[in-house]
This record gives C-alpha cells, structure tokens and sequence, in this order.
C-alpha cells in the first residue's frame, strides 16, 4: 500500500478559506442559504466551512446534517449494509439556496441519493454542491461539484483519505492510497 | 457490527446484544423519517412483503403495515378468516402458495407457540422459500419480539439506558407472549426484571429465568423504575385465574392513587389494547409519566428498522 499526501495541513487549511471565499462571493449575505453536510464524512467538512464563514463575515449560515443511507440504490448489492447515521435538519429546505457539502466526490451516487433525500425537506430553490476532492473520470452519474478544493485524477482502485485532527489524526490532511 | 447475526426474526432469545443495540441505532435513524413531512424512504421498493395473520391483530398489523409502506415494500394482507385455510389447508401450503408468486417476507402471527419456527425450519428445505425471511409478530403465549424491542427502545429513549434499571413486568405473565419476550430483551440489555400479579397467573417456574417474583403490587411499584403494565387476557383463559375483575383491579389495577404513593415517578408503559379500569385506570394511562403513546410511535420506527436489517441480506 502506498500512501500520498494530496493536501497537507496548511495547504488544507488555504483551500478550506478559499472555497469560503468563493460562497461569500456567491451567496453574499447568505439570506436565503443554508449549509447541508454529507453524513458521515462530509458533516466535518461542513462544520469547518460553517465556523469559517461566521469567522468571515459573522453571519450564521444555518447548518443540517444529512443522512443518504436509506435513499442509497446500492442496497442488496454490497455484502455488509451500511449503518445508517442521524439526520439532523433543523428548518426546511423549500425556496433556500442549499449548499451540499461532502469531503470526497467519486461515483457520484451518494449525491445523487441526497438529492433524493433532500426532497423530503421541501423544495429547494437551488443546490451548489461543493467538495474537497473531486475524483476525476470516475463518475458513474453525470454529476459535477461547483466548489472544488483539488481535483486529482484516479483510478477505480485507488482511495482518498481525508483525515481530521479533531477526530483523532495527527494533523488534518488529505491522502491518495494506492491498495 | 452492521448486520444482524439472524436470517429470520423468530424471538429475542435468538438475538445478541449487539444485534438488539444496532436495531436500536436503525430504529433511531427511521424515528427521524417518519417525523419528516414526506415520511417515505425508498429502501425496500424491491421487497414484497406478505402478512400473514392467522389470528387477529390491530396494532401489530397496522404498524407492520405501516413500517413496510413507509420503507415503499409492496405488501398483501392475508387473514385466516376468509381464507383456504377454512378448507383445511395447511400452515406451510398456505405459506408456500404465497411466496410462489414472489414474495420475499412473511410477516407472521399464529396462534400456536413455535408456530415460526417451524415455517422458517420447513421453508429452508423447498425450492420457494428458502430465500425467504420469516418475522415473528406473536406465536400463542411464546414471543412477541417486535413488541419486546419497541418496549425496551421505549425505556431506553426515555432513561437513556437499561443497564441496571428495574423494570416491574404486572399482569397477566401465564398468558402473554410480551412478558417473556421482554424478560430476554430487557436482562440482554443489563436490566433487573421482576414479574408481578396474582399466583394464579404467574408461571410455576418463572424464577428459572433469573427474574424476582412479587406478589404484592405496591412493592413492586415501590421496587422499579419502569412499570409494564400488561392486558388480562380474557380471551386466552379457559378457566378463572380470579375471583372477578373488581377484585382484579382492586389488588392490582394501578390508578393515580396508588402511584402517589410512592416516593418517586415511575415509567409507566403498557403493550394496549389497555382495559381501562381493570389493569389501569385513566388517571394513570393518560398521565405525564405514562409513555404508552410513545411505544406505538416507536413501534413502527423498530418493526422498520427489523424489516430493513432482515431484508439486506445480498439476494443470492
């Protein structure tokens, strides 16, 4: 197995503040926008972008976790389910400009559940989705983030790892894993 | 662990705790969607999911009903009562007559104790069935393990744990499949069980199974923490257990009086359809502490996350 670092910690923390600054630029005062991060592992990439921005502006842009477990289409088709996490989305979503936060784009599947699932909140005005890595030429679903923090191209067999100091990593960093 | 280690759900003494804690954690997740304003996920929407009720049944069935529609299953219903079932057919023919036009589950209650045992054991061995997933929704006097699990989901929601809570099972034992289902879930999850009611209706060896026995229905109260307060069970009692149900609520029937009593607030819960008067009064089913509406509501947050775990299995 070998492991390549993608984004160290400052590098990260740089590329965070920029996708930042691409949401003020867009969203303005965020009147009508609200952040939804990706359960499991986009919620802390959700959260980080969240404080950064009250940091920026001091404005609190309401934030929600959102779970795609059982809106997946991959159920009966792995050999171990995936075990479902909490959805926790404290107003509705109808006519809010919805900022869909994940760490890793890949398939493009997971997204497309939580387009599924958002739905049940109300009817988005629009939805940005904006990730940290976005692998290349590996799309299954025709689905393209508007706020990117690296794009790297990969293989099928490969992994990206994002990992966080908050939850246990040495330093917050971002790894390709060749198997 | 993120799979049950059972193909079938036939009672809580097959599960494992970590299986009870992850339907637990499922539950919890669905408990969410069905607070949503769309409360449809589209999990099963390639699951077609039989109920079967030999005997009658409303809240177990609705809810089964309920949980499998919100999940998009297809679903049939099926009663013994205008079936060929009247004409003799047999428990496993009937079964097998169902899943011939592709059914995948079989939501099942019956009358006779094993009654799911022996569909899962028989369907293994036939061409028809052996894919199929048997859920237990009440066998006789045996086990009732869908209820026993949204009574202790219950508990655990509203104590935040069972490890070391007393919980005081009143009632009708000798003739309630919840009662011995619940003893399994609640000592599985580190609760102390006590059992109380009248002699007549305690089993003779129920202390085997590790619970206390009382007698005496304020004691018990004064004992737990939680009260599950269980319906006499006229209908399955072919002799008189007791004198008459005056005498019966007297001693036993649990009212807002006898809970002031006590020095603490207790849980009170009970599976319904509750006879209003006899094993509990108004005044206590309809107060602040009773958590009765809660089980129903939680009831079909568990039977979903049972169908759910059960029907994730990779197809063959």
């Amino acid at each position: 197995m070998q492991k390549r670092n993608l984004l160290n910690h400052e590098l990260l923390e740089i590329t965070i503040l920029r996708l930042c600054q691409q949401l003020i630029e867009n969203h303005g005062d965020f009147e009508n926008s609200v952040i939804l991060g990706l359960q499991p592992r986009g919620s802390h990439l959700a959260r980080t972008v969240h404080q950064k921005l009250k940091g920026l502006t001091n404005i609190e842009v309401p934030l929600g976790f959102l779970d795609t477990t059982f809106h997946r289409d991959d159920f009966r088709r792995r050999d171990t389910p995936i075990t479902a996490n909490q959805t926790d989305i404290p107003f509705l979503l109808e006519d809010k400009n919805v900022i869909l936060i994940d760490d890793v784009l890949f398939t493009g599947r997971s997204v497309r559940a939580a387009m599924d699932a958002m739905i049940a909140f109300g009817r988005p005005l629009t939805v940005e989705l904006l990730v940290l890595v976005n692998r290349r030429y590996s799309r299954d679903l025709p689905i393209e983030p508007k706020y990117t923090g690296r794009n790297v191209n990969t293989i099928k067999s490969q992994k990206v790892l994002v990992e966080w100091k908050d939850q246990g990593a040495n330093e917050n960093s971002v790894w390709l894993i060749d198997n | 662990m993120n799979r049950l280690s059972v193909k079938h759900l036939l009672g809580i003494k097959d599960l494992t705790r970590e299986d009870i804690e992850l339907l637990f954690q499922t539950a919890s997740s669905f408990k969410e969607v069905i607070n949503r304003p769309i409360k449809k996920v589209p999990s099963l929407r390639d699951i077609t999911i039989a109920n079967v009720f030999f005997e009658n049944s409303t809240r177990t069935r609705l809810s089964f009903e309920l949980a499998e529609k919100r999940l998009s299953a297809d679903v049939i219903n099926f009663s013994s009562s205008n079936s060929s079932v009247k004409k003799g057919e047999t428990l496993v023919d009937t079964v097998q007559n169902i899943l011939a036009m592709k059914v995948d589950m079989i939501v099942m209650r019956h009358g006779s104790p094993g009654a799911p045992h022996f569909l899962a054991r028989s369907l293994a061995n036939t061409k028809t069935g052996k894919h199929a997933v048997v859920v237990n929704a009440g066998d006789g006097t045996h086990e009732h393990p869908t209820q026993a699990l949204l009574d202790t989901f219950s508990i655990h929601e509203k104590l935040g744990t069972l490890e070391g809570k007393k919980v005081a099972i009143i009632g009708d034992i000798l003739h309630s499949r919840v009662a011995l289902s619940n003893i399994f879930a609640l000592q599985k999850l580190g609760a102390d069980v006590m059992v109380c009611g009248p002699n007549t209706l305690l089993p003779k060896y129920i202390s085997d199974l590790g619970v206390k026995v009382e007698l005496d229905v304020d004691k018990a109260l004064e004992w737990c923490d939680v009260a599950n307060v269980l319906r006499i069970q006229l209908e399955r009692q072919q002799i008189k257990y007791f004198p008459s149900l005056r005498e019966y609520s007297l001693y036993f029937g649990i009212d807002r009086k006898r809970l002031a009593r006590l020095n603490k607030e207790i849980v009170l819960m009970h599976p319904g359809p509750i006879n209003r008067g006899v094993e509990l009064a108004s005044d206590a089913a309809d107060a602040d502490n009773a958590i009765i509406l809660d089980q129903v509501e939680n009831g079909v947050a568990v039977r979903m996350a049972v169908l759910y775990l059960l029907a994730s299995k990779k197809p063959d």
